[in-house]
């Protein structure tokens, strides 16, 4: 089966692709970004604040399973509806630096649309850890789960 | 197996990801690798040591000569680390596909 999501990351380039085709008309995929309640559901965050226009910011806020609360945020550059945004992306309080991100809304067929997401970030290195990461929580998880289990049997 | 190393370090390097790549295509001695770089022949066989001990090389002997050659099995965990990025935005967006196709029949 081809995948729905695609990611290009060429070796040694601070940037990535992301690439999704939805089955869905192009303004319902917009507005799933521009309505903070529909952001908080698919996005699984606390929008605390989404001013779509230039020079507007936005806030999220994440609660982990811990309880620790992780906020990430940035500003709008450009926001064309059904068309493009321009933002910057932050992870606060990680040594992940700021991210650009140009995400391009492409209507293919009245009930299909595409996304770009077009990611570039400080350095390479950088750009490697992000996408590192999701495979270091797994690890970190997997490790979790064998320290419950292992703490339950003393 | 020494957990010193992880191959994200590893091939963090370009001088390493160069070594893989030249070596993918086929076996090499040190000497033979040494020779396709600029660098000081110690700096290779350190380069060497790291990449073995992350197992994404392997060392073959033939003879007297010690030949090395890539660990397929390692080398597709590379390749797959980027799997678990595209998973989780995979999920996202087949959550934002679902919640708006009953947005849109909500209609």
């Amino acid at each position: 089966m081809e995948q729905k999501t695609k990611i290009n990351a060429e070796d040694g380039k601070q940037e990535i692709m992301i690439t999704r085709e939805f089955d869905l008309p192009l303004e319902l995929l917009f507005k799933a970004y521009a309505e903070p309640e529909i952001v908080e559901q698919w996005m699984g965050t606390k929008v605390l604040k989404l001013e779509n226009k230039k020079h507007g910011g936005y806030q999220f806020e994440t609660t982990d399973p811990k309880g620790n609360k992780h906020g990430f945020s940035g500003v709008i550059h450009e926001f064309s509806p059904n068309k493009k945004i321009t933002r910057t992306f932050e992870m606060e309080h990680t040594p992940f630096g700021v991210q650009l991100e140009i995400l391009a809304f492409e209507e293919l067929t009245d009930d299909t649309c595409r996304l770009n997401m077009h990611v570039i970030y400080e350095s390479v290195a950088q750009r490697d850890e992000v996408l590192k990461l999701p495979f270091a929580q797994g690890i970190n998880m997997a490790h979790n789960r064998i320290q419950d289990i292992v703490s339950k049997l003393k | 197996m020494n957990l010193r190393r992880d191959v994200f370090q590893a091939i963090a390097d370009p001088t390493r990801r160069a070594i893989l790549l030249l070596v993918a295509s086929q076996s090499l001695t040190a000497g033979a690798i040494a020779s396709n770089f600029d660098t000081a022949r110690p700096t290779v066989s350190k380069h060497l040591q790291i990449l073995t001990e992350c197992e994404l090389l392997e060392q073959k002997q033939n003879g007297r000569e010690i030949y090395y050659q890539t660990n397929a099995k390692k080398m597709k965990a590379i390749a797959d680390f980027i799997e678990p990025f595209r998973k989780m935005w995979d999920d996202r967006f087949n959550k934002l596909e679902s919640i708006m196709k009953k947005y849109k029949s909500k209609k």
